[in-house]
């Protein structure tokens, strides 16, 4: 409890998280999972556990789009920067995660064109500067993401920018929970949604977990308090045997979501038959593609993409952390072999994956605890 | 990954580009408004920004406190670095 002071909202921390402890009681053990990555961040760096009586686990869900992308797919993106015609642009995440030849950055110093860019306009913007050269921009990202890459292919296509592609590896967060409930281990009692991706899906893509799964659903801020509400909201449905969508980010998240984006997005993408995910697998229905209309500006249709397929190191135990069978420190690499500095699965190689969130605060807190501070 | 950044609007550009220059504590940066057709924000209005497109509006209060909560989440300076890099609209 020693962070509570350093909320802005203290007094109400304090009342929200003693609500929750009188609603959960002691009888009952509930499991939650939250779905985003960002939440995942938040809860650790917030010691929001600490806050929460014991018989609450949080279970860190899939909503890490760096976490989740397998590494074939890293290795077919970088096969086209030995291209020396090529200019590989990608987020700043992208840079350290790992393929089998290496990591963006690493390609970089061994000579490759490769630049991080903070937009996906950004990279179109690289192309009409060099247009002599082609620019491909390895796009990432849930339904948040999803919406500027789609406006950008459309200003590329208006404005006749024929240097440009995306390698498409957006994701939808719809399918990869219904994974994770239908997998026969799985026992969650509710989730805590996405903030940022319900901006655009809005509220109603989550019904079906409400109406048929039986299962509370609250979309959720990021702030401390945010969180907590929504634990408190999850409780007194549970409490009231109800089970309903309920939107706690009420002051960024409509309910319809943004029509422009999705738009957009029905505008250029498509869903692709099915998708691998790092840790869950071959998801059906999981993924986008880019339509037929914008081949052009679609890096897979243009170009020879290899296909390459990696599987992820039998030892890691990812597909168990993630869907909530093992916690991050059961796993039999976490904090050995693999590490936020080496990570060897999925959940390691983002600051939003669950292992790198518990390596980052409860593993180091619990190794200042066993060997004293730092001198 | 999903920084949500908050900045206030202080010029619109031509209506054929929805670009508009947001001010985020103190810097500024061109961001495209292209997804919020439906509900165009108007000189003076706070959004929040990913990507470079601005994805909601929000309350000035909310900007405030969204900006707090990235302070806390260690993310303040990731996200400025993110508006300094924008380079949108300009060269």
């Amino acid at each position: 409890m020693k962070f509570v002071d350093e909320f802005r909202d203290a007094t109400v921390i304090t009342k929200t998280a003693e609500e929750i402890r009188r609603l959960a009681g002691s009888s009952r053990r509930y499991r939650f999972m939250e779905v985003c990555g960002g939440h995942t961040h938040a809860i650790y760096r917030f010691g929001l556990k600490d806050i929460l009586p014991e018989n609450i686990e949080l279970i860190h869900g899939p909503g890490c789009p760096v976490c989740v992308l397998p590494m074939g797919r890293i290795d077919d993106g970088l096969s086209l920067a030995h291209d020396p015609n090529v200019i590989f642009t990608a987020f700043g995440d992208m840079m350290r995660v790992p393929g089998t030849q290496g990591s963006p950055l690493e390609h970089k110093a061994r000579g490759m064109d490769v630049r991080i860019v903070y937009s996906p306009s950004d990279a179109l913007k690289l192309a009409k500067a060099n247009p002599d050269r082609h620019v491909m921009f390895f796009a990432i990202g849930f339904e948040t993401t999803a919406p500027s890459t789609a406006l950008t292919l459309m200003r590329a296509k208006a404005e006749g920018v024929r240097n440009f592609s995306v390698f498409c590896n957006h994701v939808t967060i719809i399918p990869a929970i219904r994974a994770i409930l239908d997998s026969p281990d799985m026992r969650l009692d509710a989730f805590v949604g996405p903030g940022h991706v319900s901006t655009v899906i809005g509220c109603r893509p989550y019904e079906w977990i409400a109406k048929d799964e039986h299962k509370p659903i609250v979309i959720s801020g990021f702030e401390p308090l945010d969180i907590l509400q929504s634990i408190l909201m999850i409780l007194r449905q549970l409490n009231a045997d109800e089970h309903k969508v309920e939107n706690q980010y009420k002051r960024v998240v409509p309910w319809e979501g943004n029509r422009a984006a999705l738009k957009a997005m029905a505008e250029v993408f498509q869903l692709r038959p099915y998708f691998e995910w790092r840790g869950l697998g071959f998801i059906s229905q999981s993924a986008l593609s880019i339509r037929d209309t914008y081949a052009e500006w679609d890096t897979e249709q243009r170009f020879h993409v290899p296909g390459v397929r990696v599987t992820d190191p039998k030892a890691a135990q990812c597909g168990e952390v993630l869907k909530g069978v093992l916690k991050p420190i059961q796993c039999k690499l976490f904090g050995k072999e693999c590490t936020p500095e080496h990570p060897v699965g999925a959940l390691m190689v983002s600051s939003e994956g669950s292992c790198a969130a518990y390596y980052n605060y409860e593993h180091r807190k619990a190794m200042v605890h066993i060997m004293g501070q730092p001198a | 990954m999903c920084l949500a950044i908050p900045g206030k609007i202080v010029e619109i550009g031509h209506e054929s580009s929805n670009l508009a220059t947001v001010e985020v504590v103190g810097v500024r940066r061109k961001v495209d408004l292209g997804l919020l057709q439906d509900d165009m924000p108007v000189l003076g209005d706070w959004v929040l920004i990913h990507v470079g497109f601005a994805m909601s509006k929000i309350s000035e209060q909310d900007a405030i406190d969204q900006m707090e909560t990235l302070r806390m989440l260690g993310e303040a300076e990731q996200a400025i670095q993110e508006v300094r890099g924008y380079g949108l609209g300009e060269g």
